[in-house]
């Protein structure tokens, strides 16, 4: 295992396959530059319920431009993400968090 | 007869209006909650706030929450109501009560399968005490205080 590792890591990443997702959520991400192993924080903190309310919860997934952060960056899981989403949507009718920011 | 549901309710007044015209507001959601032969679970003042940006013009907002419990043509209603009103900058109605059965449901799964994987270990149901404490003295140190020195011992 730490063998293909190495191999992948020094030879360029041979077969390529950077983003699997299986692979994904065990280990950092092969090829390309290193990253954190990525966990939904929503299934981590066991959050069932994700509130438009809770704006320092909501925060976090909303990087400097005001975009809502994609999954392949915040490691949220699918079921998560779509709460998300509709959480900060809600939370930007209510002017708790920007639109845009620039 | 028609299904009551628990809705959450948020609006915005605008940062000048007096507590009289905030009072007055509170008390027409309360008219036509009543007669659709709702009920006010809470209302939940957040007070002023700054807003994340401009309406109106305005850079502050007084927020205000409120659980209600009715029918659907109880919120319409409301919709319509707050849409006219000057006073009210933004509102949201929100129905709430499915996603918390939702949530309820999805910690009483947890719950059990956290039970039921404890039995075919072995374990009693619940945590001991003596689990409870050793969980917390490696949680204290893993942020770095390690003044508990109680992992040999059990």
């Amino acid at each position: 295992m730490s063998d293909y590792d190495n191999d992948s890591r020094g030879g360029g990443g041979g077969g390529g396959r950077g983003a699997a997702k299986g692979k994904d959520e065990k280990g950092g991400r092969r090829g390309g530059f290193f990253r954190r192993r990525r966990v939904c924080k929503f299934c981590v903190e066991k959050i069932d319920y994700v509130s438009y309310k809770d704006v320092k919860l909501l925060s976090p997934f909303i990087p400097e431009r005001g975009k809502i952060q994609p999954r392949r960056i915040s490691g949220t899981c699918a079921k998560h993400q779509r709460a998300l989403c509709t959480a900060i949507k809600r939370a930007r009718t209510l002017a708790l968090i920007p639109y845009v920011t620039d | 007869m028609s299904i009551h549901r628990q809705y959450e309710l948020v609006y915005i007044a605008t940062p000048d209006s007096t507590e009289e015209q905030l009072a007055d507001l509170q008390q027409q959601v309360a008219t036509v909650v009543e007669r659709f032969s709702g009920t006010i679970e809470s209302t939940e003042p957040w007070g002023r706030r700054r807003l994340a940006y401009e309406i109106n013009r305005q850079r502050e907002g007084v927020y205000v929450l409120q659980v209600i419990n009715g029918p659907a043509t109880m919120t319409t209603e409301l919709d319509r109501r707050l849409r006219v009103l000057d006073i009210v900058m933004r509102h949201l109605i929100i129905r709430v009560d499915e996603a918390q059965a939702k949530e309820i449901r999805t910690q009483d799964r947890r719950k059990a399968a956290f039970v039921a994987r404890r039995l075919r270990r072995g374990l009693p149901a619940e945590p001991t005490e003596q689990e409870l404490i050793r969980r917390k003295a490696e949680s204290e140190d893993s942020d770095g205080g390690a003044d508990f020195g109680g992992e040999g011992d059990r």
